[in-house]
């Protein structure tokens, strides 16, 4: 059953549409990749879902109950979020800041049961070593890493409130290193595997497409195809939209697409008309 | 293969528990060290000035005023001065300084900036203009004889009525829709403070000479009004900022974040900030109010903590209140022993400690990012 529906979500400002007519459901224990180019509403269509804005039409649904309705603190216990943003104003240390992510929806847990809470994410993400350093004299990646175990606390807090969670992570591994990529990636599966909804914007197709239960396809606002990866994913496809020709096969055992992308076409002014056929799956 | 040694989650956990448990000890410490610093220099003021009394004669009168000493100490000289000329100006100080000094932390932590200051943002220049009118359009605004005799008792009203006013303006200016734009807001700030610094300089241009004199002194900043009458006006505007602490620090720190993520992690942004902006403007207005106005000390006082205990508001707030509290008393009795048996405006002091402080603060701008 699905944790959060989106309807018809459309959001303009100043006369340009940046998601228009979108769909989705997230459901129980899947994991959900959103991909496209540059500018395709990606961010646009994660803040909708995650209720940071207020879309223009349309609306998001969490089990029956309009995103508006929710206060933000019930709002807060049943969604954790990761944003591009890693600034932080002051020096806080790492340990403090994954705190953070208890903040709004642990103040009722005790002392110990933070600690507990904290020290969790913090392996989860693989950062415990740096929890006495402070933030901004990490690297970008290991930011990223801390706002991960951030958003883990967040999650594991708000489930003695709410079961039925969802994960947003918006590029969460764009400065990460391989190993950390596949393991953050793994740990956000793990949570899916726990009956949470996880959704994940992405570039990297090939990982998209490895860790996908559900893959996103957007372009232009738009969602122009959604479903199983190797279901939906075409040569068609990924040249309208991503504007490059792709080696396209498929590995065995399993037959798993895997995408080699070989050269670039002339990129798309904005407002270009692709014709692309909707496709779903 | 592994190649990194890694620690059973246990191992990690205790780790963690242990580097809490120092952060933890640490802000004890602190915490003690200030309140210990913070009640030696109450002492010291209350026998400091131009009639010097030991420090041990001082705390004789208390005790005695407590009822555990002889009463008839309480009969001299030295007790009139301590319990009814120092103690409320050692009490107003004591209030203004935590005022101010939390005012500063509020604002930084609001606008995500270690620059940040009731100062900078223009509430204490509306305030200054507001007390301004009253000192020099009083008479002519408010016609009743009642205002004519009295334009230092409209005073404190129009600062505190001004300081509100420019925030209110602020914050309107700044909002869109239900959401405050802090760099809006920081360049409204700078532009309203221009503005009512203008309209102060014309009061000054078009006052007399008696009007002028008031103006200059009230501007430098002052606590020799003090009284207990004044003490009684002020402290129920600035004691419940004290007590609002704990319900904004854990929104403060979640904004540190940004705002969105601040509103994801479930704080009520908008509620938070328009209470903090509310208790800024009553806390500034009732100090420019009270005591003129005292620059410097909200960007000196946090800073400081932040430097010594880290940016947890936990602890932040209600250190920069006593730290603050400190300050202001320590600058006081500077105040009135440099120039015995004058007193310096205590402007003057505050200024001359934190001028040079902020400079550093700003030569050493490329450790900025960790203040």
């Amino acid at each position: 059953m699905a944790i959060l529906e989106s309807i018809g979500l459309s959001f303009s400002v100043r006369g340009s549409t940046l998601v228009r007519d979108a769909s989705l459901a997230l459901e129980e224990g899947a994991m959900t990749i959103v991909v496209g180019p540059n500018g395709a509403g990606k961010s646009t269509l994660l803040k909708l879902l995650t209720g940071e804005l207020a879309p223009s039409q349309g609306a998001v649904r969490m089990d029956g109950a309009t995103l508006p309705q929710i206060p933000a603190w019930e709002l807060a216990c049943r969604r954790a979020v990761m944003v591009q943003n890693q600034r932080l104003a002051f020096p806080f240390s790492v340990y403090e800041v994954a705190r953070l992510g208890l903040e709004g929806v642990g103040r009722a847990q005790s002392r110990a049961r933070k600690g507990e809470i904290i020290a969790q994410a913090l392996e989860t993400a693989g950062v415990v070593g740096l929890a006495g350093r402070q933030y901004q004299t990490l690297s970008g990646g290991e930011q990223q890493r801390v706002q991960f175990a951030r958003a883990l606390c967040q999650l594991e807090a708000g489930r003695s409130v709410a079961q039925r969670q969802i994960l947003f992570l918006d590029e969460p591994i764009a400065s990460l290193d391989l190993c950390h990529q596949l393991s953050l990636l793994d740990a956000a599966r793990s949570i899916a595997a726990q009956g949470a909804a996880v959704l994940v914007v992405l570039h990297d197709l090939n990982l998209a497409v490895t860790y996908a239960d559900r893959l996103v396809v957007m372009h232009e606002g738009a969602i122009v195809a959604q479903g199983e990866p190797s279901a939906i994913l075409d040569d068609n496809l990924l040249r309208g939209v991503f504007r490059v020709s792709l080696s396209f096969s498929r590995l065995p055992p399993a037959g798993q697409p895997f995408l080699l992308p070989q050269q670039h076409l002339t990129p798309v002014q904005p407002g270009g008309v692709v014709p692309l056929r909707a496709v779903s799956g | 293969m592994t190649l990194a040694v890694k620690q059973t989650p246990n191992a990690s956990a205790a780790a963690l528990a242990v580097l809490a448990e120092g952060r933890r000890r640490k802000g004890v410490l602190a915490v003690a060290a200030l309140v210990g610093l913070c009640l030696l220099l109450m002492l010291l003021s209350l026998g400091a000035g131009a009639f010097a009394i030991a420090p041990g004669r001082v705390a004789d009168i208390l005790m005695a005023k407590l009822g555990f000493g002889p009463a008839d100490l309480l009969d001299s000289r030295e007790a009139l001065v301590v319990l009814n000329i120092r103690m409320p100006r050692l009490l107003l100080g004591a209030l203004v300084g935590a005022g101010l000094a939390i005012s500063g932390a509020l604002m930084q932590g609001l606008f995500r900036n270690p620059l940040a200051d009731p100062g900078l943002v223009g509430v204490s220049a509306g305030a200054g203009l507001a007390a301004a009118t009253t000192i020099v359009l009083g008479d002519r605004l408010f016609l009743s004889t009642f205002a004519m005799k009295l334009p230092f008792a409209l005073l404190p009203f129009g600062a505190f009525f001004g300081g509100l006013v420019s925030t209110l303006a602020l914050y309107l200016i700044a909002t869109r829709q239900g959401r405050t734009s802090v760099a809006t807001m920081l360049l409204a700030g700078v532009a309203l403070g221009a503005l009512a610094g203008s309209l102060t300089g014309l009061l000054a241009f078009i006052s007399d000479d008696r009007q002028l004199r008031d103006l200059t002194f009230w501007s430098l900043g002052s606590l020799g009004g003090a009284s207990w009458t004044k003490l009684s006006a002020v402290a129920p505007i600035v004691l419940p900022l004290l007590f609002a602490v704990p319900l904004l620090a854990r929104g403060l720190n979640a904004l540190m974040l940004g705002e969105a993520e601040a509103y994801h992690l479930g704080i009520p942004v908008q509620r938070i900030k328009a209470l903090a902006i509310l208790l800024v403007a009553l806390a500034v207005g009732a100090s420019v109010a009270s005591a003129g106005v005292i620059g410097f000390v909200g960007i000196v006082v946090p800073h400081l903590i932040r430097l010594s205990i880290g940016p947890d508001h936990r602890l932040l707030l209600p250190l920069s209140a006593i730290g603050g509290a400190a300050l202001l008393v320590g600058a006081d009795i500077i105040a009135r022993l440099v120039v015995v048996p004058a007193e310096l405006p205590i402007g003057i002091v505050t200024a001359f400690i934190g001028a040079p402080f902020f400079l550093w603060l700003l030569l050493r701008r490329g450790r900025i990012a960790e203040l």
